[in-house]
């Protein structure tokens, strides 16, 4: 297969990485291994240790940091941007309409059965509109680059994306080990990230919110591998970070608990799965939440962010009608594709899949990191064969997509700079506004030949650049 | 803050400055065991370092044998001994972590590096460390994350539920390590007065690293009179009962203040009852009632503080 590789053009630079390749040409020979410890000191003495998307295992555990930067131009930012904003909108739009009078799927557009079946569904919800209309205020979604004005959406993350601490503290590495090259690039900074995350959450304040509203994230606890993300949002909004713990419900308001007494809580960024929120409604065995919490957020004395139930609109089996949404809410032309997706549920789909399997990515609706798939082109007969068992006996809990030729970008490797397959998650915040910093979360492959960039399948992280005019 | 945050805070300054109480044990026991023998041996010396620590039980049902390579690993590395010094320093780090957005990226450095290094012994063979060693490294990597706090935390409630946490412990510390000096004492005591019980005098003074203080603040002879005096009513000696206990007291005034009167302050008025009850004692008052009878009163007293701290500011007006 032939792959798109972001650097050269045939044997030509491309201008994005022009002076990039000057710096990696006159590097003397010992300075990366150098800098590369000093990189990996930094990130230990930090303390960021934690799975990108939630895999668990070692809190402690670093993720492989490549000094090589990822770049953008204006151009191809600015187009991403307004395809990001516009499937956010569209996301949006969806989720309001599934909580309220269903029009796309009376119109024929996508089965109510996918929906309103779907375990992300919250009938707890339904009818309640949160502030500005807002359901999924931090949209984390997932892109891969195939050829020049080649993007595709992987994945759209609407309930709780990680992985922004990274791209902030990518960033804030490069900036320390390597001044020079900021000098000599123009690069948008990312770091104003944390004050917007804050004005996104004040601006979906709740109707009983008079005052200034008061923010806090919610963490299921140090125990969880994002915990450190989640500590460094909260340090950089200078929010409170609480636990279910810290919470309760009083009346018809949320508090915490504090030195002084209680104080009103009035926006919450969760960072805990539906399930967990609220014994009272949701998983009454879980100690996460708060007890009474949806009460509260269904009479307007508190927001959560994002709002419960959101999860239905990245479902994978929604995820194919994401095209569709932007044309039946915004009339307007997708700006970014999706893959092409074959749901086994249908026959057809079904047929087609089982004959090709060899060739293609086979998922689990409700599968996530890289778990619970199968990449045909890299596995064995045998491991194919294990896998259409699994298929046959519950057909409806999986999709495949086309083996995708994602880009590659040079990456620093043992035996020097090599190309490796890169993804992309930028961050789009949705509150009065609809916003996105320039840059994102690159996740890059750092196995040879490997297509799989999370990092419980041995995948790095790299910086990401938007070089201004 | 959070009363959550503030626990936490407290709870870290004390597993910081309970570490260092747990080394600074091991120490006074490593020197008692190396002056000359009483009848009963130094297996009686040491078992005086567990009654201190309140720990006996614990230790006889997982060693049996109070051997000191048993003590150390004991007092130093065993995890299920929830006063050791691994266990102190990784509840102090856990603490700092769950915490770490209220505390300044030096102190987390000061309090990781620490954690990393015991990792790093814990690894080593235990014939290759010796108690001194275990020692330096715990008062040091304490000293550092003190230094840390001091420099560069904000003087705010966080800052007081910290210190708040040292000064309790500091005052239960060295009350229990007064106790040991008790409990060594208590099958011979017709040695009181005699060479030896200044020797243990001394140890005492040494393992609180205030051998020079000492001298500095009454010169001349060490007797048993002046270094009860010194840890427990000299307010200028920086371990002493009275000073960590008025230390205590500064910063339960201090969050008094800030919180005004919508906040219990019932633990501020019960150490300040302690501090006047304290006040009023000289040292001879103190031997006449019993020095353990007195160091069992004071441990209470703490405890009892401790508990309505607990009441007023860490259970959140829920």
């Amino acid at each position: 297969m032939d792959y798109y590789n972001e650097m050269y053009s045939g044997t030509k630079v491309r201008e994005p990485y022009a002076r990039l390749s000057e710096w990696v040409e006159t590097m003397p020979a010992d300075f990366r291994q150098m800098k590369q410890a000093e990189a990996e000191d930094l990130f230990r003495r930090i303390g960021i240790t934690f799975a990108v998307y939630g895999e668990g295992g070692d809190p402690d555990r670093l993720i492989p940091f490549d000094m090589m930067p990822r770049v953008f131009d204006q151009n191809e930012w600015r187009r991403l941007e307004r395809g990001i904003k516009q499937r956010a909108r569209a996301l949006n739009a969806f989720l309001r309409d599934v909580y309220g009078r269903g029009e796309i799927i009376r119109a024929g557009r996508i089965p109510g059965r996918l929906v309103y079946q779907n375990e992300a569904y919250e009938k707890a919800v339904v009818g309640v509109v949160p502030p500005r209309g807002v359901y999924s205020h931090i949209i984390g979604i997932d892109l891969v680059r195939t050829g020049k004005d080649e993007f595709f959406v992987l994945e759209d993350n609407c309930r709780t994306p990680s992985g922004v601490s990274y791209m902030l503290e990518n960033r804030e590495i490069m900036m320390r080990m390597f001044p020079q090259l900021f000098r000599q690039n123009r690069i948008e900074p990312v770091d104003q990230y944390p004050e917007l995350l804050r004005r996104t959450l004040e601006s979906v304040a709740p109707p009983k919110c008079k005052e200034r509203p008061t923010c806090v994230i919610l963490t299921p606890g140090h125990f969880n591998s994002a915990y450190y993300e989640h500590s460094f949002l909260a340090n950089l909004m200078g929010v409170e970070l609480v636990e279910g713990q810290d919470l309760f419900v009083d009346g018809e308001f949320v508090y915490m608990r504090t030195t002084q007494g209680p104080k009103r809580v009035d926006v919450i960024y969760r960072r805990i799965d539906d399930p967990y929120l609220d014994p009272l409604c949701f998983r009454p065995d879980s100690m996460l939440g708060v007890p009474g919490l949806m009460d509260v957020y269904r009479s307007g004395g508190v927001s959560i962010c994002s709002a419960p139930g959101a999860g239905v609109a990245d479902d994978k089996a929604i995820y194919t009608f994401v095209p569709d949404m932007v044309r039946f809410y915004l009339g307007e032309e997708p700006i970014l594709k999706n893959v092409q997706t074959w749901t086994l549920w249908k026959e057809d789909d079904y047929k087609h899949v089982m004959a090709n399997l060899p060739d293609l990515v086979v998922k689990e609706v409700h599968g996530s990191g890289g778990y619970g798939m199968l990449v045909g082109p890299k596995s064995t007969k045998e491991e194919i064969e294990v896998f259409r068992k699994k298929i046959e006996a519950n057909p409806g809990n999986y999709i495949a997509q086309p083996t995708l030729a994602l880009s590659t970008t040079p990456t620093f490797v043992d035996e020097g700079i090599a190309p490796r397959h890169v993804d992309l998650r930028p961050f789009c915040l949705c509150g009065d506004r609809i916003e996105l910093v320039p840059g994102g979360l690159t996740r890059v492959a750092l196995k040879e030949g490997s297509l799989v960039v999370n990092s419980s399948q041995g995948g790095g992280v790299k910086d990401t650049w938007v070089l201004s005019e | 803050m959070l009363s959550r945050t503030a626990a936490n805070l407290f709870w870290m300054g004390r597993h910081l400055e309970r570490a260092d109480t747990a080394a600074r044990l091991l120490d006074v026991g490593q020197r008692i065991t190396l002056m000359p023998n009483t009848e009963t041996g130094y297996q009686n010396e040491w078992n005086s370092l567990l009654q201190a620590a309140g720990t006996t039980d614990l230790f006889a049902q997982k060693y049996g044998d109070s051997t000191e390579e048993n003590i150390q690993e004991f007092i130093f590395f065993d995890r299920d001994n929830p006063s050791s010094v691994a266990a102190c320093l990784e509840k102090a780090r856990e603490s700092g972590r769950i915490v770490r957005t209220a505390l300044t990226s030096q102190v987390w450095d000061a309090l990781n590096l620490a954690y990393q290094e015991l990792r790093k012994m814990e690894r080593r063979q235990r014939s290759k460390l010796d108690a001194a060693a275990l020692t330096d490294f715990t008062t040091s990597a304490t000293s550092t994350v003190r230094g840390a706090i001091n420099a560069t935390q904000l003087r705010n409630d966080g800052w007081h539920f910290m210190n708040l946490g040292y000064g309790l412990e500091r005052a239960d510390a060295t009350a229990r390590l007064l106790d040991v000096k008790y409990y060594v004492l208590l099958p011979r005591i017709e040695f009181v007065g005699s060479g030896l019980d200044t020797y243990q005098w001394q140890v005492i003074l040494r393992a609180l690293s205030a051998h020079r203080a000492y001298h500095w603040a009454y010169g001349g002879d060490i007797t048993a009179g002046r270094v009860a005096d010194f840890l427990i009513l000299n307010g200028e000696s920086p371990r002493s009962l009275l000073t960590s206990l008025y230390e205590a007291v500064w910063n339960l005034e201090g969050l008094s203040r800030r919180y005004g009167d919508g906040v219990s302050s019932t633990a501020r008025d019960k150490a300040r009852e302690t501090l006047a009850a304290l006040q009023a004692r000289d040292i001879d008052m103190i031997f006449d009632e019993g020095l353990h009878e007195f160091l069992s009163w004071f441990i209470g007293e703490i405890g009892a503080i401790s508990t309505l701290v607990h009441e007023d500011y860490l259970l959140g007006g829920a």
